[in-house]
């Protein structure tokens, strides 16, 4: 197992390469000039060409690309010329938001998608089902956002039972309870569409599986139906629920911004937003590279966990 | 067109299509409504209530008239959705349908970029792209479109992988046609409905998207709004005036849900499996619909008594078991023989209830096991009898062990289910059980997993595994028919072995004659879903009384008997959802009469040796001997 982390690990070298040319890429394509942009149009020609000189902005794009690269592996994001401030200090602060929240709601799209999707093969053309089916089929068309807001409407102004916005309450909170005060909604409201595919997709998956043929074996041993479904058939149907897992795990990480902007939730997604507004290139870069990153990361994570659940996959 | 019918009787798809229609239709006709102008500011009637004079659904923070902006927006949000979607299946079926069909390093090429774009979370792509082109609702309808792209991509790639080895294209290319001509009237046809379909299931992420990207501030700009910039602009009234949220954010809402719940329709109408049948859940156990049930007690320790089983699917009917009798006594092999399809397999899973179902009911007859009627018998007492007093051996022990578990995890399982026994006893008889079955470094094999078998080991751990609880009646359905003889003669040994030494009744399903003159006591031949004959094995071998029994058996090659004649039975066995009055095998049976075909025949001669026949092979005695 050790040598096939290993081997993933390598395996993603090229990908994140890829994820930095495509950023550069895009990056390059923004017309104009962006030492006028930092400095405004009323810039001298002497301070432009200063700043282009001082970014790097003079030499041929595969130069600029390189140093670009090389001070990332140093860890050198670069300066957010709005916040003043390291891009990488920024990233990572936000960073943690985001990750709190999106996490979170990772956990209850795995958990409650995969138990929704189970009971509705389970009890498939029952009641269960068709309630579930029609819930999942209002949850991946309904915009996170407008869940978020309607949220905010009933349960924070007109029960007046949770937080209206934030990461904490401004006077006197800061701990964990708060923190998961606070976060009741917005996971929630980030939660919904993935755990609606992900439902979907453990419900074909094992109806897929419940037709084969070592579960007429389970049941021929007389092994219990609960235990034929929620072991036997839903430990083959999670080969193809986690690949989906992984997928989702990228939606609810860029997801989060809609929700970070609707609940003012300091994450990485209100963050980028800000920057592309005010066009803080530096920052969006970074941010969108270190993002990337982490995702292809956690996908590797989710191969071991494959390649842990499937002794067929060669490791 | 019947794609249309099924379609329409999807209750929900329907729905979808009517709503979709109607709001497609408002956007259409919105330039010619009475509106007002959904940018025409009145500060005196900010935030009207829907319902108040002159505006339908109210105004928003400008005092501009909802109904006029929402009809407006939604008119912009459908097309800038659209577009994006048309856009990006073209561009993506392009590519896909590129590297598909040149392959090689045109394809990995291709394939590897398309990879690193899918290795971005999707709107992180979408934000760096309306980062570097600037905010705007035509940027954000490019930037949508960019991140599907790598989807259809994908999608089409597969498809054109498996087109493109086709022998008509291989003649297309052999009679000198380009390769853009050959794209285009070679592939692209056979592309277009599975693009479609692909677009049907994508076109609502992309206007919840591009809505997003407007709600964000990064898409349609002041004054022109889409439902996501009207969403956005409203948020910053949620609380005193939520109905300017809440007007577009429904509507968003109704847009997306119908065109979800059209795609699911169009998806469900065109999947074959769906139709078949193939993606119902069976129940756990076979569901049971009979009429009567079968008086008296059975013979032996298990008894069929007129078992009728039968596949419905649609309306139609397939009688796969169509009265079935038979009896197995303690310490007794009795073989069921017959061709594939003559339903020998339903037979023996009808014992326990194991047919799929649906589509498999029984719809008759009777189970005795030790008196008691297994069909109908209550789900949890049938638990109980399964695997621990009648247990099962299947074919093909690939497909019937559990991929993921160990096989000695899913020994100790079958023990454990019937058994209060720790886990490290249970482990330490399923070790036994390996033993007992010759598998050589039992302990170490019961850690292995199924795929790491050969064939005659997996076979091996089936028959542990029927073993475990010491059972009364183990059916055994074509054990060996997937080994190779050395390896069948092993198997079929401990069988016998197992049947002296512990009493076991047998019921061997096989299409092998010789495999059931090694270890068959009695023999059932099949026929179309009924037994056509049936007595000691020698006899029925040695002289056999239904012409299809004579048949079967001269159609087997003998080791070491010299050059023979083998016949072959001509035809085919009638299908089972169509079956004659009379006699099923008359319409190949060299010896058919004109009474064979008028009325059923019943089983003739004795309780020893009988078949269905009236014009047999040897005359059947009355009486036994």
């Amino acid at each position: 197992m050790g040598a096939y982390i290993v081997k993933r690990l390598i395996s993603a070298i090229p990908v994140l390469l890829g994820i930095t040319v495509i950023v550069f890429a895009i990056m390059a394509l923004i017309p104009g000039d962006p030492a006028t942009a930092i400095l405004g149009s009323y810039a001298t020609p002497e301070n432009v060409e200063r700043l282009n000189r001082d970014l790097g902005l003079d030499r041929p794009a595969w130069q600029r690309y390189f140093v670009w690269l090389a001070n990332m592996l140093q860890g050198e994001f670069g300066r957010s010329f709005r916040l003043n401030r390291p891009v990488i200090d920024e990233v990572l602060e936000r960073f943690n938001a985001t990750l709190i929240l999106a996490g979170t709601s990772f956990v209850l799209c795995t958990i409650f998608g995969i138990l929704a999707g189970t009971v509705s093969a389970a009890r498939q053309y029952g009641w269960a089902d068709k309630a579930i089916t029609f819930a999942v089929l209002l949850g991946i068309s309904i915009p996170s956002f407008f869940l978020g807001m309607m949220m905010i409407l009933i349960f924070a102004v007109n029960l007046q039972w949770l937080p209206v916005s934030g990461m904490y309450a401004i006077y006197g909170g800061g701990d964990l309870p708060d923190l998961l005060w606070h976060l009741i909604m917005p996971a929630t409201a980030l939660a919904v569409v993935a755990t609606g595919v992900v439902a979907r997709l453990s419900r074909s998956a094992m109806l897929e599986v419940l037709r084969q043929d070592f579960i007429r074996t389970a049941r021929a041993k007389g092994v219990p139906e609960r235990r034929v479904i929620w072991r036997h058939a839903l430990k083959a149907a999670m080969v193809s629920i986690i690949p989906v897992l992984g997928i989702q795990a990228g939606f609810v990480l860029s997801g989060a911004v809609y929700i970070e902007i609707v609940f003012q939730w300091p994450g990485i997604g209100r963050m980028l937003v800000d920057a592309i507004l005010t066009r803080d290139i530096l920052l969006v870069q970074g941010g969108v590279v270190f993002v990337a990153a982490c995702y292809v990361l956690f996908n590797i994570v989710v191969d071991v966990a494959q390649a842990l659940l499937d002794p067929r996959i060669k490791t | 067109m019947s794609f249309l019918r099924r379609l329409s009787r999807n209750r929900l798809g329907l729905l979808g299509l009517i709503v979709l229609f109607v709001v497609v239709l408002l956007a259409l006709v919105t330039p010619i409504l009475p509106l007002q102008d959904p940018n025409a500011t009145e500060t005196a009637d900010r935030f009207l209530r829907p319902f108040s004079e002159g505006h339908l659904l109210g105004t928003d923070h400008l005092g501009r008239d909802l109904l006029s902006r929402l009809l407006w927006g939604t008119r912009l949000s459908l097309t800038v959705g659209f577009a994006a979607a048309v856009i990006a299946a073209t561009i993506g079926a392009a590519i896909g349908i590129v590297a598909g069909y040149f392959g090689g390093t045109t394809d990995n090429v291709i394939m590897r970029g398309v990879d690193m774009l899918m290795a971005f979370p999707y709107i992180l792509l979408a934000l760096a792209i309306v980062a570097a082109l600037g905010p705007g609702l035509l940027n954000a309808l490019i930037a949508v479109a960019a991140v599907n792209v790598p989807f259809f991509a994908r999608n089409i790639r597969g498809i054109t992988v498996g087109l493109a080895h086709k022998e008509w294209v291989d003649a297309a290319r052999l009679s000198g046609m380009g390769h853009a001509r050959i794209i285009l009237s070679e592939i692209l046809p056979n592309v277009v409905p599975v693009i479609v379909i692909a677009m049907s299931t994508t076109v609502g992420w992309m206007i919840l998207e591009t809505a997003g990207l407007s709600f964000l501030g990064l898409g349609s700009q002041p004054p022109t709004a889409d439902l996501g910039s009207m969403l956005g602009e409203a948020r910053a009234a949620l609380i005193s005036a939520p109905h300017t949220s809440v007007v577009p954010g429904l509507m968003i809402l109704i847009v997306v849900m119908s065109i979800n719940l059209l795609g699911d329709g169009v998806r469900d109408a065109l999947d074959p499996r769906l139709r078949s049948g193939a993606l119902t859940r069976p129940r756990p156990a076979t569901m049971v619909s009979r009429k009567s049930v079968p008086k008296g007690e059975g013979r032996g320790i298990l008894a069929l008594q007129d078992l009728e089983t039968q596949f419905h699917v649609g309306r139609r009917v397939y009688r796969a078991v169509g009265g079935v009798s038979l009896h197995v006594e303690p310490g007794e092999c009795l073989g069921i023989i017959g061709e594939s399809g003559s339903g020998k397999s339903v037979t023996a899973l009808s014992v326990m209830s194991l047919v799929a179902s649906p589509p498999g009911v029984i719809t008759g007859g009777a189970v005795r096991y030790r008196d008691r009627d297994l069909v109908g018998m209550r789900y949890l007492d049938l638990r109980h009898l399964r695997g621990d007093r009648i247990a099962y051996i299947f074919q093909d022990p690939l497909a019937t062990l559990h991929p993921l578990y160990r096989v000695g995890d899913q020994l100790t399982e079958a023990i454990r289910v019937h058994h209060r026994v720790s886990g490290r006893e249970a482990w330490d008889r399923a070790i036994d059980l390996l033993r007992q079955v010759r598998i050589p470094n039992a302990a170490e094999r019961a850690n292995s997993y199924p795929h790491e078998m050969s064939g005659g080991m997996r076979q091996r751990v089936g028959i542990a595994m029927a073993l475990a609880n010491d059972p009364d009646v183990i059916i055994a359905d074509e054990p060996t028919t997937a080994l190779d003889v050395t390896v069948q003669a092993q198997v079929l040994s401990i069988l016998d072995d197992l049947r002296r030494d512990r009493g076991l009744a047998i019921v061997f399903i096989t299409h092998d004659f010789g495999v059931v003159a090694q270890l068959c006591d009695r023999v059932a031949v099949m026929y179309a879903g009924k037994i056509v004959e049936q007595g000691p094995t020698h006899v029925v071998l040695n002289d056999p009384a239904h012409p299809y029994t004579r048949l079967l058996i001269q159609s087997v090659p003998e080791l070491g008997q010299g050059r023979r004649d083998l016949v072959s039975i001509s035809g085919l066995p009638p299908p089972v959802e169509d079956l004659p009055p009379g006699c099923a095998f008359a319409p190949r049976c060299p010896k058919c009469e004109p009474d064979c075909t008028v009325a059923p025949i019943p089983m003739l001669g004795s309780d020893h040796h009988a078949a269905r026949c009236i014009h047999p092979e040897t005359p059947l005695r009355e009486a036994a001997e």
